[in-house]
């Protein structure tokens, strides 16, 4: 047996949680250098696994490892985990948030006001960690129980992050309301999987939570019956598609499911921001692409015009919202229902374009808003003020933080040669070709987006900084800088290499468009 | 006629006999400074009689002993294993309680009601199951009241002895009418027989009620769930801990080995439990959402999880009943250390309202920890015990497409996602008045720091590794009669 690379991935945040606890709350600094130590490993891992994943080989998936977690009579659940090419860049993301989040979190006990996390940091990174390892969990499982188990994991974390840790106006809203948003998705969830468990096992004789079992069983058509539905006879595949993707998608942000979302960004702590907007939204598109799509391929192609309105709508309204804003972490929360929203667009053509675009798109928004809200974190600690107003000539005290910023921009309104519009580029094209309207209508927002971000650059950076701040505002660490660097240089290396990512996840798409019958 | 397996059936019960005599005729001549050792001489006793019983007395195949009074089998086994084990870890909570601790009796009482509660898993006759019920009950109405200069605790004393009492012998009038149509108290012929018999839906329907209001109160299922909260709130902690563990879970091992063996082909009774289950998920969560009292809001929330356990019995499959001994078992480890936590905090502070955790997790982080697995765990999240069980209890009802039960079932888990969080919020959040946590340390006694501990790593456990206990469970389950 190989080197089990991605057990390594997904244990090393939760061993170092534990190891975390076990240091003396005081000793603030050891713990911060475990962190970093762990997320530097977990990096280092995510990187060899992309770089080492074959993408002209089989294109499913790799680095398998399989174990029976428990067999009892119709009960069988496997630890079973591997990549394909949709989930090789997510881990990868991961570890790279995961990294930028302990550089962000480190801060120091400033005079005009602590940076980073000074209150208990033990227990932050702890927890911080615990959403890690869900997080790393989920992209890689091949089972959907070891699925269910990691989204929990991923979920209940935020809750306790957000309230102890958030902004002290909304945090106990914000971190409630999240929760449960996100607690009612998975769980709706769950019953579409134990319904698909079953009756994939009385297809076949085979019970199994496997996923790669349950779509073999697809495929041979163990879904393609009809169920009692209020007295409706209709096809399994219709009834239970729309619980399950929904139910995941929740988490992704999905528009008329997006409210938490803004909420959950303005209170969470800035390291839990880029977790949140940066990779745990993503969890939500890829396990309702994993789950939903790939297991219900039928329910998908029946419900895909549901799903592109839906997104429709979030792209331009999340932008359009997002204009208005004043507060600088509601405008990035709203332009991540925007970005996600084009996520979910590109999920909705279920074509080769759209598909290749909306894994792109997950990477690229997830380095973007992670490096936003790294901004964004850095320019409220030492303000105390996030209203765009209230702010100005940043670029001046902060030069990285501004340049970094623009850089996000850019990427965030889709400009050639950045990671933004590698991305944004195919959904469009893929949206194109099932439906024109729909790629127009949702063209508006690359408009609005343009102006929101340009407008709060102008504002925020330039200009005078106002006479309250003035002196006032301490230049970001060495490690701040280095988190910002890293982020941007992916974003302009993908933006300019395409390559790097587009052929993985085509290998990925290609697999996902055998289960959705050619195309 | 004498054989040595009869022996072996009732080891644990005689384990326990000797161990109850030999903490009377010890106790007494220790000094009472040194009565706190009791706990200690209950502790070990307790382990030894697990660990002797798990060596020595585990079963082959099911048969009934005594005459057809007990039934020597896995499902009573594994039970008797679950309540030797809580008693275990309520005897080290009981230990540094003010007026428990030191009592030789408040031991014996526990020892006592442990007993009924083992046979009460192995019955297989009525008369023995009636008998074994009383054991478990007498001592418990004792101990709730055991606090005689405090009135809560002798008013949830009295309370629990009347209801008790009251449905004690509506359960017995039950039992009386069973043997009445069927001439036997034996739990292996009745089934037959009322099988075999003139069809009589009508009346064994209304002795299906009958039972269900008897065992409904030992469960605190909804509409019998009302002595429970003022009994967990007025009794010692310890002991409300216990009934709302091994108590609940010798009602369940009792439920489902009489209703299976009984009535499998009078299916009527899962509809009204399906029913039951509803009410009782349902008034459980919603009540325990104004609670401002934190034994009360685990009270209701302990109803509510009686609620969750009944799905399992509802599916009526051999998953089914797997998936409630297993939920059981999750849940008397998470309770047990939800229960722990809060005694410990209210020794060293003298109160348990959910206000007063505020700034706990700043006083003493490690018990803020195991608060967290505790109240997570209750929610259902992993990597905890009450994930795996929630989850497989809703895979037995779906796989029965029972899917109204498993979707009532899921939003009431998202209510009480609200109140487990709210009380997570006040130990890690809030803040003590005047902020100075550091000057009001929460010092755990020993007793507390290894229940505490063995508890919270046995509720992790049941949630990652939960492969081998799951399939206990289901060896448990496979054959009740």
């Amino acid at each position: 047996m190989n080197f089990p690379v991605l057990s390594v991935i997904v244990f090393t945040p939760l061993v170092a949680a534990v190891l975390i606890l076990l240091i003396p709350a005081d000793r603030k600094n050891e713990v911060r250098t475990t962190a970093l130590v762990a997320a530097v490993f977990a990096l280092a891992l995510s990187v060899w696994v992309y770089a080492q994943y074959a993408i002209n080989a089989y294109t499913g998936y790799q680095f398998i490892e399989k174990m029976t977690w428990l067999s009892v009579g119709n009960l069988h659940i496997d630890y079973h985990v591997g990549v394909d090419g949709m989930s090789a860049p997510l881990v990868l993301l991961t570890g790279i948030v995961m990294f930028t989040g302990v550089l962000i979190s480190w801060g120091k006990d400033d005079p005009h006001g602590p940076t980073g996390i000074q209150d208990r940091p033990r227990e932050f990174f702890a927890f911080l960690f615990l959403l890690a390892g869900g997080v790393f969990g989920v992209f890689v499982s091949l089972d959907l129980f070891l699925l269910f188990f990691f989204y929990e994991i991923a979920v209940f974390p935020m809750y306790l992050l957000i309230a102890i840790w958030g902004w002290v106006k909304t945090r106990e809203y914000a971190a409630m309301k999240l929760t449960l948003y996100l607690f009612i998705g998975s769980v709706v969830a769950l019953i579409g999987a134990l319904a698909m468990y079953w009756t994939a096992g009385q297809a076949t004789g085979v019970y199994t939570f496997d996923m790669l079992k349950i779509s073999e069983a697809q495929q041979a058509g163990a879904f393609n019956g009809l169920v009692n539905f209020f007295g409706a006879q209709v096809p399994f595949q219709v009834v239970w598609f729309l619980p399950v993707f929904l139910g995941f998608a929740v988490l992704g942000g999905i528009w008329p499911f997006h409210n938490w979302s803004p909420d959950g960004h303005v209170a969470a702590p800035t390291a839990v921001s880029m977790f949140h907007a940066g990779v745990l939204m993503k969890l939500g598109a890829f396990a309702a692409l994993r789950v939903g799509i790939m297991l219900l391929p039928d329910g998908a192609k029946y419900w895909a015009w549901l799903i592109m309105l839906f997104a429709t709508v979030a792209v331009v309204y999340g932008a359009y919202i997002a204009f208005v804003q004043t507060d600088m972490k509601y405008m990035i929360g709203f332009s991540s229902v925007s970005h996600m929203g084009l996520v979910m667009f590109g999920l909705s053509t279920l074509n080769k374009d759209g598909l290749t675009g909306a894994g792109l798109q997950m990477f690229s928004h997830g380095v973007m808003t992670a490096l936003f809200f790294a901004v964004t974190g850095m320019i409220y600690d030492r303000a105390h003020t996030r209203q765009i107003p209230e702010l100005g000539g940043m670029i001046k005290p902060l030069p990285w933080a501004g340049v970094g910023f623009i850089i996000g921009g850019l990427v965030s309104m889709g400009m050639p040669f950045f990671s933004g519009f590698v991305a944004e580029f195919p959904i469009f094209m893929g949206v194109w070709q099932v439906m024109p309207i729909a790629a127009i209508i949702a063209s508006i927002s690359i408009v609005i987006t343009a102006a929101y971000i340009m407008n709060n650059i102008r504002r925020v950076f330039f200009g005078e900084v106002p006479a309250n701040l003035e002196g006032h505002i301490s230049p970001i660490t060495a490690l701040d800088k280095v988190a910002i660097a890293t982020l941007c240089l992916l974003m302009v290396a993908l933006g300019l290499f395409p390559w790097l990512m587009a052929p993985m996840i085509q290998s990925g798409v290609n697999s996902i468009l055998t289960l959705l019958g050619g195309a | 006629m004498y054989t040595p397996t009869m022996l072996l059936a009732i080891l644990p019960e005689i384990l326990l006999l000797t161990l109850g005599v030999i903490l009377l005729v010890v106790e007494p001549f220790w000094k009472a400074e040194n009565r706190r050792n009791a706990g200690w001489l209950t502790f070990g006793g307790l382990l030894a009689v697990l660990f002797i019983s798990l060596l020595l007395a585990r079963p082959a195949d099911s048969q009934t002993v005594f005459g057809g009074m007990l039934r020597y089998d896995w499902y009573g086994f594994f039970f008797k294993m679950m309540f030797l084990f809580a008693a275990a870890a309520t005897s080290l909570f009981m230990m540094d309680h003010e007026k428990l601790g030191r009592r030789g009796e408040s031991y014996l009482l526990l020892l006592a009601s442990t007993l009924g509660m083992c046979l009460m898993a192995s019955s297989a006759d009525l008369v023995m199951l009636y008998l074994a019920i009383e054991t478990t009950s007498i001592p418990l109405y004792v101990l709730s009241g055991f606090m005689l200069d405090d009135k809560a605790s002798t008013e949830a004393g009295f309370k629990y002895l009347l209801y008790g009492a009251v449905t004690s012998a509506i359960l017995l009038y039950g039992f009386s009418l069973l043997f009445g149509f069927t001439g036997t108290t034996n739990l292996d012929t009745l089934g037959n027989a009322l099988a075999a018999g003139p069809n009589m839906s009508g009346l064994v329907f209304g002795v299906i009620l009958l039972l269900l209001v008897g065992l409904g109160f030992k469960i605190s299922a909804v509409p019998f769930h009302f002595w429970a909260p003022d009994v967990y709130q007025g009794a010692p902690t310890p002991v409300a801990g216990f009934l709302s563990t091994a108590s609940k879970a010798a009602g369940f091992a009792v439920l489902l080995r009489l209703f299976f063996a009984a009535f499998p082909g009078y299916a009527s009774w899962t509809s009204v439990l399906a029913v039951v289950a509803t009410l009782t998920m349902t008034i459980g969560n919603l009540l325990a959402l104004p609670q401002t009292n934190l034994k009360r809001l685990l009270a209701y929330s302990s109803i509510a999880h009686a609620g969750y356990a009944l799905i399992g019995v509802v599916a009526f499959s051999e998953l089914g009943r797997a998936s409630v001994v297993f939920y059981l078992l999750a849940y008397i480890a998470t309770n047990l250390l939800a229960f722990g936590a809060v005694m410990a905090f209210s020794r060293v502070t003298g109160t348990d309202d959910i206000k007063d955790f505020s700034g706990l997790s700043r006083r003493s982080p490690w018990l803020g920890l195991a608060m967290l697995a505790a109240f997570l765990s209750l929610a259902g999240m992993p990597p905890f015990g009450g994930f795996v069980g929630k989850v497989i209890v809703f895979a037995a009802a779906v796989d029965k497409g029972l899917y109204a039960l498993a979707i009532i079932g899921i939003l009431n888990s998202i209510i009480a996602v609200y109140y487990y969080l709210n009380v997570l919020k006040f130990v890690y959040l809030y803040r003590m008045e005047g902020e100075n946590e550091e000057t009001h340390p929460i010092p755990l006694t020993r007793p507390y720091a290894i229940a505490l501990v063995v508890l919270a790593l046995g509720v992790v456990l049941l949630g990652t590794l939960f492969g081998p206990w799951f399939n206990w469970s289901n060896l448990a389950a496979l054959n009740l009669f």
